[in-house]
């Protein structure tokens, strides 16, 4: 049991697909990796979990998705964010933060 | 709008299943390539960079079924996979399938129908306005118990008490109807003028009663039923203002009352007329006789109890204003209950006790299919541990064995409404004559929802206890084979439902026998009359040219004659009221020497009889002499009274020759005494049960007047139905015209004075031996369960030699050892919950010792045959065989 938990928190999941996306449209596999590569390595993303949310947030309205055309002439299916999902990750991220500072200061009084 | 794009997007699913599920797969699949680019980008050779890749994303398969399951219409879907799976099921187990399903149809089936016939009668509101608020008001006897009411005590109370907004007096009306076709004689009620506003239901059409109406020789009214006019005036819409004739005398329509009026105080009343009594009669006149019932609505805001409280402070003043006269004297205090209490108190008990029972039942079969779920569940074991080994999760599991649990409560449910469609035909041939809103029984909406609300609830409680247990055990046990061997705690499961089974049966069978002993105990009761070979009829005297009392003395002493003349009646009397024939009918009496008179003057039953009543009813006479045909009119009054009243009012001493005074004349002084002239046995009057003994009789020609409805009596040398025509005839000889009703032999009388009883008795008989089978299949299951699993070690036992005696016996304990939990159980069940039942028994104790021990006997009996046929085929196991399959 010395593996780190680099399961993502629930309900933390939603906040990372927002963010990733409200730089560019992605497909899926280029969200992952983003929050990958992003964390550092600190958040692997399980596929199942993430075409799932994917498609949770699709049908809440907070993201658009289409089928595109790629450089190597394949169908993938890109995400972008709607304007609905754009508040919402300022909702979602300004809770992480309070959320955060509040964790973050408990383990500060603790030491 | 994300409401809307769930629906939209769920419904492009259903619609377009393939493109969706290819456009998953699609995305699943590029994920992957991406995954193995990103690899081979990475310097992987690409076997390995698609293996890298695959160990990261993990089973694509199982990738795909995660996205797919997401969404209410892929939920929807699941669902109805799991249905289809679950149907297909039952057709391939279709010896379970029957057997869960008709034990679920018999107990959804008899709860709805006892529902059906339960909830109008006793918990749905009487169909008035604010029906919480109309009572009844009734005089009482000595004993407490419940009197009707004189007009002059409606009036002092009607007048005095502040607690009502309107009170009526009402009695009943049996008027012959003339003039447009046949005659017919009608049900009806002579009412107050307030007696529509005292339910709350005023007539559709024309006008109400007003107090005008209700004034002696005001002008004579009428309102008629919907039906009435249907029936009898082809729905004319200008009735209202018409004259009717109504035992000759024409009554104007006033008003109709709305189709769908139920009157509960006369159910069948297809009119009514005002009272049109005098305010300030004699005690002499029948304004002052017990026979008004009283219903009032309680004034807004004024509750049951002050109602009490204000009618006992009337009760005990008296003022000048209202003299009472000594059989109205209200020494007893008055009755006040709400209506619908009133109208359902005779038959409480008994629904009360079959609501029960049918509770009893349905968990008997609950428990059974549980366990019959459960076994099944043993057998699925395996199936169970391969599906979580391919990735099923527990909730899964659950949500397919509740999906199958509840498709078979819903097949259940269909069948039961079969059942219950049945049931309440056979409840509805069953009532009581006289049940209050019988008619109300039935299949409505709220017994539909009813069946579905237990159905459902059914579904769930039936497999969850399976379904969870199942899941468990696949999560905990893998693919093991052994697993079959393991007895575990499946089957302490199944014995303590077994037991509880048990338990149950043996409380229904209580219930059931104590009720059998009390009618056997009620119909060994002597009526004090010899019921076989009578037959009775009522015959009215109705009509101007039976206004005086000579004119109807001698149309019932022709018919009569008329009647004796008939070949095949051995003799033949009149009487003014029938005993167990529902007449009430009771007159103040006084004895000049009486060791006490009571309390209760108003409360002896009266019978004006021509001479032969007592020969023809078979009643024996004790000492003096009987009534004769010297008792005429004018000559010195003649009064019989029976066995019990002589001995309590003249202890000791001989009561032939005491003088009496009777009825209207009890308080005349003016008039001479009357003569006790003779003693004969006790009869009785109101049922078998009752025990209220005191009566009188007198013959009919010498009592204050003559009755213009009387009971014929016919003692017949033959079977007595066998004679109803000819005597019919006899009475229509003299007058064609006058109506002849309530023909019926007086065994018949007596069997249906105890018809409340002998209702709880069938229902309890049916529910009981449903009761009986189930608990043994249950029985039967669980040993066969056990028997099959345990066929190693029986077959072992019989290697290392056991005998077959020994086999069986093993069997066979196990099962009794179990039956004898469930019957210690239901025993102590029993004694408490057959005080439910102490109204509903005569003549045993609910504890009684015969009854209890003959249930166990037979309980015993039927699960030691469902112990031997599993024991049987355990003695029959070849060991060779059974060892050699492992």
């Amino acid at each position: 049991m010395t593996e780190p938990n680099t399961d993502v928190i629930q309900g933390t999941l939603d906040l990372l697909i927002l963010k990733t996306l409200s730089l560019q449209p992605m497909h899926g596999f280029g969200i992952a990796r983003r929050i990958e590569q992003i964390s550092r390595g600190v958040f692997r993303i399980n596929p199942g979990s993430l075409l799932t949310a994917l498609q949770r947030l699709e049908r809440s309205g907070w993201l658009d998705a289409e089928w595109r055309q790629t450089e190597n002439a394949r169908r993938a299916r890109y995400y972008s964010l709607t304007r609905a999902g754009r508040k919402q990750l300022e909702v979602e991220a300004s809770t992480w933060n309070q959320r955060a500072s509040a964790i973050a200061r408990l383990l500060r009084a603790e030491a | 709008m994300s409401l809307w794009r769930q629906v939209a997007r769920g419904m492009r699913g259903l619609a377009r299943r393939a493109d969706v599920d290819h456009d998953v797969d699609d995305e699943v699949q590029h994920y992957l390539e991406q995954a193995t680019a990103a690899h081979v980008a990475r310097g992987l050779g690409p076997d390995a960079a698609r293996r890298a890749a695959l160990i990261e994303v993990g089973n694509p398969t199982v990738v795909r079924e995660r996205v797919r399951d997401y969404g209410w219409e892929n939920v929807a879907a699941a669902t109805v996979g799991d249905l289809r799976v679950a149907l297909r099921r039952l057709r391939t187990h279709p010896g379970f399938a029957v057997v869960a399903v008709l034990t679920l149809a018999l107990g959804i089936g008899a709860a709805t129908a006892i529902f059906g016939a339960v909830n109008p009668i006793l918990f749905e509101p009487l169909a008035y306005p604010h029906a919480d608020r109309v009572v009844m008001v009734s005089d009482t006897r000595g004993d407490g118990s419940r009197l009707e009411t004189a007009y002059g005590t409606y009036l002092e109370i009607a007048q005095r008490s502040r607690s009502f907004a309107a009170i009526a007096a009402t009695d009943a009306w049996r008027p012959a109807m003339s003039g447009t076709g046949e005659p017919e004689r009608l049900v009806g009620q002579q009412v107050s003028a307030s007696y529509f506003r005292a339910l709350g239901i005023p007539p559709a059409t024309g006008r109400d009663f007003v107090d005008t109406d209700d004034q002696p020789g005001a002008a004579k009214v009428a309102v008629l039923s919907a039906g009435l006019v249907a029936r009898r005036f082809g729905g004319d819409p200008h009735i209202v203002g018409r004259a009717i004739l109504l035992d000759g005398d024409p009554y104007t329509v006033i008003g109709v009352m709305p189709r769908g009026f139920d009157n509960v105080l006369e159910s069948s009343a297809d009119v009514w007329t005002t009272l049109r009594m005098n305010a300030h009669a004699t005690f002499q006149s029948r304004e002052w006789g017990h026979h008004q019932t009283i219903v009032a609505r309680l004034r807004p805001g004024v509750s049951l109890d002050q109602a009490r409280h204000d009618l006992d402070a009337i009760a005990r003043t008296p003022v000048t204003d209202f003299p009472r006269p000594a059989w109205a004297s209200l020494s007893s205090g008055l009755l006040v209950h709400a209506l619908q209490y009133d109208v359902t108190s005779g038959v409480r008990p008994a629904l009360l006790a079959v609501l029960g029972a049918v509770v009893l039942l349905l968990a008997i079969a609950c428990v059974n299919v549980t366990n019959l779920l459960l076994a099944r569940g043993a057998q699925r074991r395996e199936e169970f541990a391969m599906r979580v080994a391919l990735g099923a999760a527990r909730s899964r599991l659950v949500r397919q064995l509740l999906t199958e649990s509840l498709a078979l409560a819903a097949c259940g449910g269909i069948v039961a409404l079969g059942v219950a469609a049945a049931g309440v035909r056979a409840l509805v041939a069953l009532t009581p004559a006289g049940v209050p809103r019988a008619r109300a029984i039935g299949l409505d909406g709220r017994a539909f929802a009813f069946a579905f609300a237990i159905t459902a609830l059914i579904g769930v409680a039936v497999g969850v206890t399976p379904a969870l247990r199942a899941s468990r055990e696949a999560l905990g046990s893998g693919v093991q084979r052994g697993a079959g061997r393991v007895a575990g705690g499946h089957a302490a499961t199944r014995r303590v439902l077994v037991v509880a089974e048990v338990a149950l049966a043996l409380v229904l069978l209580v219930g059931a026998g104590l009720l059998l002993r009390s009618l056997d105990h009620l119909f060994a009761v002597a009526p004090g009359f010899e019921p076989a070979h009578v037959l009775t009829m009522q015959v009215d005297a109705a009509g101007h040219r039976y206004d005086s009392d000579s004119a109807r003395l001698q149309f019932f002493t022709q018919a009569l004659d008329a009647v004796r003349a008939v070949p095949g009646v051995a003799s033949a009397a009149l009487t003014s009221q029938l005993p167990l024939s529902g007449d009430i009918d009771s007159y103040g009496i006084v004895f000049q020497n009486a060791s006490t008179n009571g309390g209760d003057e108003g409360a002896a039953w009266r019978y004006a009889v021509s001479p032969g009543y007592f020969a023809t009813m078979g009643i024996p006479l004790r000492a003096g002499r009987l009534i004769d045909t010297h008792d005429l009119p004018g000559a010195p009054e003649a009064i019989v009274i029976n066995e019990s009243f002589a001995k309590r009012r003249f202890p000791g001493r001989a009561p032939i020759g005491q003088r009496v005074r009777m009825g209207p004349e009890i308080d005349d002084t003016s008039r001479s005494w009357d003569y006790v002239v003779g003693v004969v046995g006790d009869v009785k009057q109101a049922s078998l049960a009752a025990d209220e003994p005191d009566a009188f009789y007198v013959a009919s020609g010498q009592w204050p007047w003559v009755d213009n409805v009387q009971s014929l009596v016919i003692r017949t040398r033959g079977e007595p139905a066998a004679l109803i025509p000819l005597v019919k005839r006899a009475v229509w000889s003299v007058d064609k015209d006058q109506p002849i009703t309530r023909v019926a032999t007086m065994s018949e009388l007596v069997s249906r004075s105890a018809a409340e009883r002998r209702f709880a008795l069938v229902v309890f008989e049916v529910f009981a031996a449903a009761a009986l089978a189930l608990s043994a299949i249950g029985l039967y299951g669980v040993l066969s369960g056990s028997v099959a699993e345990r066929m190693r070690e029986i077959g072992v036992r019989c290697a290392l030699g056991a005998t077959r005696a020994q086999i069986l016996s093993l069997v066979v304990r196990e099962g009794m050892g179990l039956t004898l939990i469930g019957v210690a159980i239901g025993l102590a069940g029993a004694a408490a919950a057959t005080r439910a039942l102490a109204t509903l028994l005569f003549g045993v104790s609910r504890l009684d010792p015969a009854t209890y021990a003959g249930v166990v006997v037979l309980l015993a009996g039927v699960s030691a045959v469902a112990c031997w046929i599993p024991a049987w085929r355990a003695a029959r196991v070849d060991p060779s065989i059974t060892l050699r399959a492992e």
